[in-house]
């Protein structure tokens, strides 16, 4: 059962060949013998989850017909709102923080079996999951290395059978590095897609919640589960939700593939290289156009993204004052409890983007940095759209580098933000983008990414499982 | 004063007023708009700044608050941008509070003000919406945070529509300011846009206050908080302004400060230096799209705006013959002006604007009771004022009856039939002159020989025999007829 994808495991849920709490109790065995190497989660959660699989049980016994998802055992970020459940966005500040309410995604999974909230960098600030108040997060190919950030507990835990898929957040990459670095799935829906409603926000305008997966067949069976118009996020889109399973087996042929000439030079690994451009081949193989692809701004979205995003992160982290809920640190007068309670309470990344933002948004620097990024980003959607009228789909490596070690980028935060440096563009356009397997490069596993136009998630997972097919990846649990 | 110093210190002063908006709901959730309930019963994750929870904006909220900037002549914005102002306070529970900066949803348009020394014309700088902070309680003191014991915070003010209002600073006198806030109240009551009751809190004001230097520059400006009346208000501002002119005039500078007024010593305090200002940060709120507000939607909330109070003064006027005064008072209140309508559609309509503007009015200040809680019926009002045009009533004896019925909302025809206050006529009244006549032959004999100022005499003789319910004219009728002059 184990070594099911979530597809075929809910296939054998829904006609009861296996019942919910049997891969329940599967899922949750996994996390007790892994947990102690990769430590992928903040806060297992064996009871909910039987309990739920229970239900779901009971539901099919009732003869209900199941969601083609219920029952499948899932790792859930612990950015995400669970009623009841600790949610802890790997902070201390949050370190006993109930939520009285479900995220949105969360809930349109039914009854969802969450085997627990998975680790993360602190209020998903991080490309490595080192950055997280309950300690880092170990890469399960390898255990002396990142799995990446920050949704590096989510691909953890997939990569090591402790779910079979897991939700992620994605603001800069932290959905498709961490799925890059340790050889699993990662979509980045259109911004929009799905409600961010319940999702604690680190940069809003950016984040979008994606699944994270063994194949591309389960990224589109969980995007169909969690995507669609929420009243509750209005900059949630009312576009129609397509049938991406039923898109998935079309092929690429006639598809119009660019190779981002701008993310293949300096900076890439060579071995990532390679696996990038084995892809291209593929999909050429396949009966798709290949060509090469301009994002002249690229250079520029790094230094805007780290404008953006933090200066968000200035305003979206001042709620976390020790006031309503959360950590207090008792102090005479507000201020000085704001002030203790607040210094206690962040990590050194956190603290760092909070000063950060709140200097690029003061009066007299906004014009120049926020104002300026806000330019930088236009110019980036515009460089995409010009793509788009060329290409269907953008090809590009989703991380420069393969797994880098534990400790490796700690003390130097330049290097650890470039990490970022394939990923971001997606998310200062709002596009999709997606990582898939394509490889491995000195034994651990190598990201493509491919990124769509606006709403164009169906025609990357084709183009993602054809890479698939033709990688000769596949899933296995490690370690 | 000192008129030349006034001139020489011209007041320069303009208004920012906060409005609470009239929804059932908050500005971005679902939670119901309340006054005085028991704390904290109206929230949910939106309105406490619960991590994950989204703002979405109240849809009734955008239209009251074009319904008011259409009413004040502005410019509707095609696309109006919420932005985020950053500040820490407990009673802010996002840390930042959600309004409009850069793009606000209204600009442009006035109010035209009538003052003692003719009408000025004040300019609507901007209309924005956001949403209002939760209430501090301090516990332990005077209600001040400072030395409290401790301070408890009740959300369900915290997230409630506000509109903000800011004019030019178009207004040369503290009159001009009262007059300023009163209109922009009677604009909002009548678009329906807000209760705008500054004793509840729903509508709260702040001036700015300067002087125009005798050089004709402009002096430092005050900010004047907290007016919470209007009485209040023009004193606090006339307080403020002799203190600027006293200190200019003694060769000081004004300083850059926040002043609060204490009606209860008339007096002015600087509460703090405003040496930096605070800076909000601003940026675009990025958990919502901006409004995108069409030509076809902005003229159907203009079809839809109901007369508003300037319009109704100058139909009052022509319409019903009724002065400027009487049509501003009657039409301050839009439940009054309705009232009046109802009244004047069936009795003279100028009778029936004394009696509602003058006595009518003068018993609901007194009892502190608002028209719609009015025991007389806009019918029994109209039956109280027939009487008297018809003599069946005098004037005196109708006040009691008003009074009465006001008190009890008994009719008056059954008040008067019930206390025997009717006019004394006919027969009656003839025989009392003809019993008057032959009791007074003197004075009979004189108004005989054409003396007209015995008359008086005899109709105040007569009057005191009908105990007053007699009509005047009809009694110096008879009188004359009888005397045979």
């Amino acid at each position: 059962m184990l070594e099911l994808s979530a597809f075929e495991l809910a296939g054998k849920i829904a006609s009861g060949e296996v019942s919910a709490r049997e891969a329940a109790e599967a899922a949750s065995e996994r996390v007790e013998a892994a947990e102690p190497e990769v430590h992928a989660m903040i806060t297992p959660t064996p009871e909910l989850a039987l309990e739920r699989a229970e239900r779901v049980d009971e539901r099919r016994a009732r003869g209900e017909e199941l969601a083609p998802w219920e029952g499948v055992p899932i790792a859930v970020k612990d950015v995400l709102s669970t009623r009841g459940v600790r949610t802890t966005c790997g902070s201390r500040i949050l370190e006993n923080f109930e939520p009285v309410y479900e995220a949105t995604a969360l809930a349109r999974l039914g009854e969802p079996v969450v085997v627990g909230k998975a680790n993360m960098d602190e209020f998903a600030m991080g490309s490595s999951t080192e950055n997280s108040a309950f300690g880092p997060t170990r890469n399960p190919w390898d255990l002396s290395r990142v799995p990446g950030g920050s949704s590096g507990g989510s691909a953890a835990a997939v990569a090591a059978g402790e779910g079979w898929w897991a939700l992620g957040t994605d603001t800069g990459g932290s959905v498709r590095q961490p799925a890059a670095l340790c050889g699993i799935v990662g979509l980045k829906p259109t911004y929009g897609r799905v409600s961010r409603y319940g999702l604690v926000a680190f940069a809003s305008s950016l984040d979008q919640i994606g699944p994270m997966t063994r194949d591309v067949r389960d990224a589109a069976l969980l995007l169909s589960a969690i995507a669609g118009r929420d009243p509750r996020d209005s900059t949630s889109a009312s576009a129609e939700v397509p049938d991406y399973l039923a898109e998935l087996d079309r092929g690429v042929e006639g598809l119009r593939v660019g190779i981002i000439g701008e993310m293949m030079g300096e900076g890439i690994e060579p071995g990532v290289r390679e696996v990038v451009e084995r892809a291209a081949r593929s999909l050429e193989e396949a009966g798709a156009e290949v060509g090469e692809a301009h994002l002249p701004h690229q250079e520029y979205a790094l230094a805007a993204y780290y404008i953006i995003a933090p200066a968000e992160v200035s305003s979206n982290l001042a709620r976390f004052d020790g006031v309503r809920y959360g950590m207090r640190v008792e102090a005479e007068g507000v201020h000085e409890m704001f002030r203790r309670t607040r210094g206690r309470g962040f990590g050194d990344e956190a603290k760092r983007r909070i000063m950060l933002g709140t200097y690029a948004l003061s009066s007299g620097y906004y014009e120049a940095y926020y104002a300026q990024a806000q330019k930088v980003r236009t110019r980036i959607i515009e460089d995409f759209r010009a793509a788009f009228s060329r290409f269907d789909v953008l090809l590009s490596p989703t991380s420069p580098t393969v797994a880098f070690g534990l400790g490796e980028k700690v003390e130097d935060p330049l290097a650890m933000y470039a990490q970022d440096i394939c990923s971001i563009p997606a998310n200062l356009a709002g596009i999709p983008a997606i990582s898939v397997p394509g490889g491995l490069s000195e034994g651990l596993p190598v990201g493509v990414q491919l990124m769509g136009n606006h709403f164009a998630e169906a025609t990357l997972l084709r183009a993602a499982r054809t890479v698939e097919e033709a990688s000769g990846f596949r899933f296995e649990m490690r370690p | 004063m000192e008129v030349k110093e006034r001139e020489a210190y011209q007041a320069v002063i303009g208004l920012e007023f906060h409005a609470h908006i009239a929804t059932r709901t908050k500005m971005f959730c679902g939670c119901r708009v309340s006054y005085g309930d028991e704390p904290n019963t109206h929230t949910c994750p939106v309105c406490l700044g619960h991590p994950g929870a989204l703002p979405v904006a109240n849809e009734r909220a955008v239209e009251l608050g074009v319904m008011a900037g259409l009413a004040m002549g502005c410019e509707v914005a095609p696309r109006a941008v919420f932005a985020r102002k950053n500040y820490f306070y407990p009673d802010l529970p996002k840390g930042y509070q959600i309004s409009q900066y850069e793009e606000p949803i209204c600009t442009g348009g006035h109010i035209d003000v009538q003052t003692s020394s003719g009408t000025v014309r004040v300019r609507i700088r901007r209309l924005h919406l956001e949403e209002d902070t939760a209430k501090n309680v301090h516990v332990g003191t005077s209600g001040r945070m400072h030395g409290s014991t401790a301070s408890l915070i009740d959300f369900n003010r915290s997230g409630t529509p506000l509109m903000e209002i800011v004019t030019e600073p178009d207004i040369p006198s503290a009159e001009a300011a009262r007059e300023t806030a009163l209109r922009l109240r009677d604009i909002l009551r009548a678009v329906g846009a807000s209760e705008a009751d500054m004793e509840k809190g729903q509508l709260r004001c702040e001036a700015n206050v300067s002087i125009r230097n005798p050089d004709g520059s402009l002096g430092t400006r005050t900010e004047l908080k907290n007016i919470n009346s209007f009485r209040f208000m023009e004193r606090a501002i006339e307080r403020e302004l002799r203190r600027q002119r006293e200190i200019v005039a003694s060769g000081g500078t004004v300083r850059q400060t926040t002043i609060h007024y204490d009606p209860e010593d008339d007096e002015v305090y600087e509460t703090r230096s405003k040496e930096y200002a605070e800076d909000y940060r601003y940026f675009p709120e990025p958990d919502l799209l901006p409004l995108q507000l069409s030509e076809e939607w902005v003229e159907g909330l203009r079809a839809r705006l109901p007369e508003l109070p300037e319009a109704m003064r100058a139909r009052f006027i022509k319409q019903y013959g009724l002065s400027e005064e009487a049509a501003g008072v009657l039409t301050v209140e839009r439940e009054l002006a309705a009232y009046y309508e109802e009244v004047a559609a069936q009795v003279d309509p100028r009778q029936a604007a004394n009696w509602i503007s003058g006595d009518l009015r003068a018993l609901l200040n007194e009892s502190g009771l608002s028209i719609s809680e009015c025991k007389i019926l806009p019918g029994h009002m109209a039956e109280l004022i027939g009487l008297v045009q018809s003599g069946d009533l005098s004037r005196s004896a109708a006040k009691e009856v008003l009074e009465r019925s006001f008190e009890t909302g008994e009719r008056p025809q059954e008040i008067v039939e019930r206390e025997g206050l009717g006019t004394v006529g006919g027969d009656e009244l003839s025989g009392i002159v003809e019993r008057v006549i032959s009791s007074n032959p003197e004075e009979a004999r004189r108004v005989r020989e054409g003396d007209r100022k015995v008359v008086g005499f005899l109709i105040g003789q007569v009057m005191r025999e009908t105990r007053g319910n007699a009509d005047g004219g009809k009694v110096r009728e008879i009188l004359m007829e009888k005397l045979g002059s």
